[in-house]
């Protein structure tokens, strides 16, 4: 394998696992505070043991998300070492406030929350978890910004031999970087509620803490399916934005070959990238990919012939992401109804509750595939448009990216193994016991 | 090449980062390192990893934040810097990973195997990044093999040469110093007065590591330079060694807090001395001085880097004022009932 190769294969292994963690840090943050809210507004001891179970999962998760993302920030000098200087004039700077604005307050307050239980206020305790929650999502919108410059640069000039920032303000305001705000965020909304139903079915299925996890299970079956549905809604706009600014990446995900007048939509198909054609085809509606993307039944939608071999994206492996994202999404959108409409009696459902024990993986394969339809949609481009992945690597030798690939794979491996047994294992056991909650629990350490 | 105002300006914050970085962690870096010499039994070193807890991860955002303003001010400097370290950067990030899973979930499941196992790696990783960071600057101070298109020449066992691994003894040593203090001022008798006592003695191989390390960058690397040239300077060094005077007084009078800021003020005038005798390089070349990395050939456009001096002028004093207010919140002695299990 080469260096591109393994430098490309090293980075998605820590993306991946890096977004393992940070859907639910960015939802159950919320979802904590708002129970311990409820706590404070209501009294009810059930939203205070609530706050403080669901809390201790977000931290374990947190915990891991944390560390994962260090190493994130430090691969782009050490494996992509031309990107980091053809763009560092854009894109440092986006990371440098990101680590001002949000990790400082994310950190600080998560740990006033946790440790300062018994030691300040519960209303000052309960605004640092929100700050943590804010804070999370603050990382999200700037690290959104980022990548959403390298989907669609603006705001830059061409000098000295660099991208070198124009205007601020573009970066700012640059529409594709904030439909994925608006997608990625929502989405890890519905994966973090979806595992407060999942775990609550678990546990009302068992008749454990049966009002403590039907709270739980009202909560946020109305915050899923508020995020579920808009989703369903924002994708379609988000699709029409790729279909305009990145026609490659869209040729992919609906494997397009031929440039087509009133497009027609694929449900399944079997890319064959040699042939330059689909060598099977399932269901195929005529018109409609040009609706779609366009608005416009007519419109005309380019394939991806238009483009030379070297300047098109793995097919493959996009338009099945895309596929498996976008069928998620629709049973999401129906599962979190259901789970809406039973949400006073959640017990007398034990069909639904078994269903959302089984669902909690899907929206992690969910996000996963959305983010490789982002990233391996845009390829060859590490910057669509401007600058290409092969042309970003860092001069390394083989060996060293030879020892560095497998020690994360280990290490992630193995830490990701045991972060989940320990999330389940604290899950199972449920909430601790009142006494415990008010006395030595929230002296706990971490 | 002339320099801009705004190059010197966050070539001073790069370094402000950096000593802010090395003066927080280095306490929890340097308790972990300790955890076996100052805890002896469990209900101890519970204590220890209590004390640290509420801090390890905000301190550690420091070094992201070092690492992101060496990206967005000085992007050349960081894509060199960064490639060229490789190996031991990784080995740096493996360590502090395992170190923050270690601290997170050691009392999250009940199992002397579990604790033990997490026990070492929190040990572990904890001194090697005191290691690691101290080998990487002693070798910026020296300069590294890069050529004229900033490409590393040597490996990472030439950074393991004799002035890179005392600067990382010095690291380890200095480190554990500030670390046993803090865990002093934490945390009660008997385990407080055990620290104060390792700290002493860890002072003192300390203080003979830097006198050796200062020695040493007489012939190793050109920092002394720009203290010959600008005489001014040399209150840096002397702040340093008035600071770390202070340190045994204080920790003999119990006065453990005051130890720690002395010790802190001793971190920070330190790094102010290897950053002003490194100006104006970032990352010096040991082939040709011609193709070292300076704030003048690695800097961002001053339209990116005055952007970046709003953002932390608005926003590094909010950021200081709550890190400010959560410490005094957590300025409290560990107590029995904070180690409940």
């Amino acid at each position: 394998m080469d260096v591109l190769m393994a430098s490309r294969l090293q980075f998605a292994a820590a993306a991946i696992f890096h977004f393992l963690f940070v859907p639910l840090t960015l939802g159950l943050s919320f979802l904590t505070a708002i129970f311990q809210t409820l706590w404070l507004k209501t009294g009810d001891e059930d939203y205070k043991r609530a706050a403080r179970f669901w809390g201790k999962l977000f931290l374990i998760n947190f915990g891991l998300g944390v560390v994962t993302g260090i190493t994130l920030e430090f691969q782009f000098g050490t494996n992509w070492r031309f990107y980091s200087e053809y763009v560092g004039d854009v894109f440092g700077s986006l990371l440098a406030i990101e680590a001002t604005l949000a990790f400082f307050l994310e950190s600080t307050f998560i740990a006033v929350w946790w440790f300062g239980w018994n030691r300040i206020s519960p209303k000052i305790n309960t605004l640092a978890i929100w700050l943590t929650a804010i804070a999370s999502n603050i990382s999200a919108l700037w690290i959104l910004i980022a990548n959403g410059w390298m989907q669609h640069p603006v705001g830059y000039v061409l000098r000295n031999g660099r991208a070198e920032l124009e205007s601020f303000t573009a970066v700012l305001t640059n529409s594709f970087a904030w439909w994925e705000f608006l997608h990625t965020v929502p989405a890890a909304y519905v994966l973090s509620g979806f595992f407060v139903l999942g775990v609550s079915a678990w546990h009302i299925l068992r008749k454990n803490e049966l009002s403590l996890f039907k709270k739980s299970f009202r909560v946020a079956a109305i915050w899923t399916v508020v995020f579920s549905l808009y989703l369903i809604v924002e994708g379609h706009i988000h699709g029409a934005e790729v279909a305009d600014k990145q026609p490659t990446k869209l040729a992919a995900m609906e494997s397009l070959w031929e440039q087509e007048r009133g497009a027609g939509w694929v449900l399944l198909a079997i890319p064959d990238e040699e042939g330059e054609r689909n060598s099977l085809e399932i269901i195929r509606i005529p018109k409609v990919l040009s609706l779609l993307a366009f608005h416009d039944p007519e419109a005309e939608v380019k394939g991806l012939k238009a483009w030379p071999k070297e300047e098109r994206p793995p097919v493959a492996l996009t338009f099945f992401s895309f596929r498996i994202m976008v069928a998620l999404g629709m049973l999401f959108g129906l599962l979190s109804l259901l789970a809406f409409i039973k949400r006073h009696n959640p017990e007398d459902s034990p069909g639904l509750l078994r269903i959302l024990i089984w669902n909690i993986p899907l929206p992690y394969i969910a996000a996963q595939a959305g983010w490789i339809v982002a990233e391996v949609g845009r390829q060859p481009w590490i910057v669509y448009g401007l600058m290409k992945t092969k042309d970003a690597v860092s001069p390394l030798s083989s060996v060293q990216i030879g020892l560095s690939f497998p020690a994360f794979i280990i290490v992630y491996g193995i830490l990701g193994i045991i972060c989940f047994w320990l999330m389940a294992y604290h899950a199972r056991k449920g909430p601790e016991p009142v006494e415990t909650v008010t006395s030595t629990l929230e002296a706990k350490l971490s | 090449m002339e320099m801009n105002v705004f190059q010197v300006i966050w070539y001073i914050l790069w370094g402000v980062l950096w000593a802010v970085y090395f003066t927080l962690d280095g306490f929890d870096l340097g308790g972990g390192s300790l955890l076996y010499i100052l805890g002896k039994d469990e209900k101890e070193r519970r204590t220890i990893y209590q004390s640290l807890g509420p801090f390890w991860d905000g301190n550690e955002v420091w070094l992201i934040t070092a690492g992101g303003a060496t990206f967005a001010a000085f992007p050349k400097a960081y894509a060199v810097m960064f490639s060229a370290l490789y190996s031991a950067l990784l080995l740096l990030l493996f360590s502090l990973i395992i170190r923050g899973v270690a601290i997170e979930y050691r009392n999250k499941y009940d199992s002397l195997t579990w604790r033990k196992a997490w026990d070492f790696l929190f040990f572990l990783g904890s001194l090697l990044p005191a290691l690691l960071l101290g080998v990487a600057f002693a070798n910026i101070f020296k300069g590294v093999a890069i050529d004229q298109n900033g490409i590393f020449r040597e490996t990472l066992f030439h950074l393991l040469n004799p002035y890179g691994l005392l600067g990382g003894l010095l690291f380890v040593f200095c480190f554990a110093t500030h670390g046993a203090i803090w865990v002093a001022f934490k945390t009660s008798d008997p385990l407080a007065k055990r620290a104060g006592n390792i700290a002493k003695r860890l002072w003192v191989v300390t203080l003979i590591l830097v006198i050796l390390f200062w020695a040493y960058s007489f012939s190793a690397t050109k920092l002394w330079q720009n203290y010959i040239n600008n005489p001014i300077l040399f209150v840096f060094p002397a702040l340093a060694v008035v600071c770390y005077l202070a340190v045994p007084a204080l920790l003999q009078k119990k006065a453990y807090f005051k130890a720690w800021v002395a010790s802190a003020l001793t971190i920070v005038s330190f790094t102010a001395w290897g950053i002003a005798g490194l100006f104006p390089n970032i990352l010096p070349s040991s082939i040709d001085p011609a193709y070292s990395l300076t704030l003048m050939n690695s800097s961002s456009s001053e339209l990116t880097l005055k952007i970046m001096t709003i953002v932390a002028i608005i926003f590094v004093p909010i950021v200081l004022a709550y890190t400010f207010w959560a410490y005094k919140t957590f300025s409290y002695k560990v107590t029995e009932k904070d180690i409940a299990y």
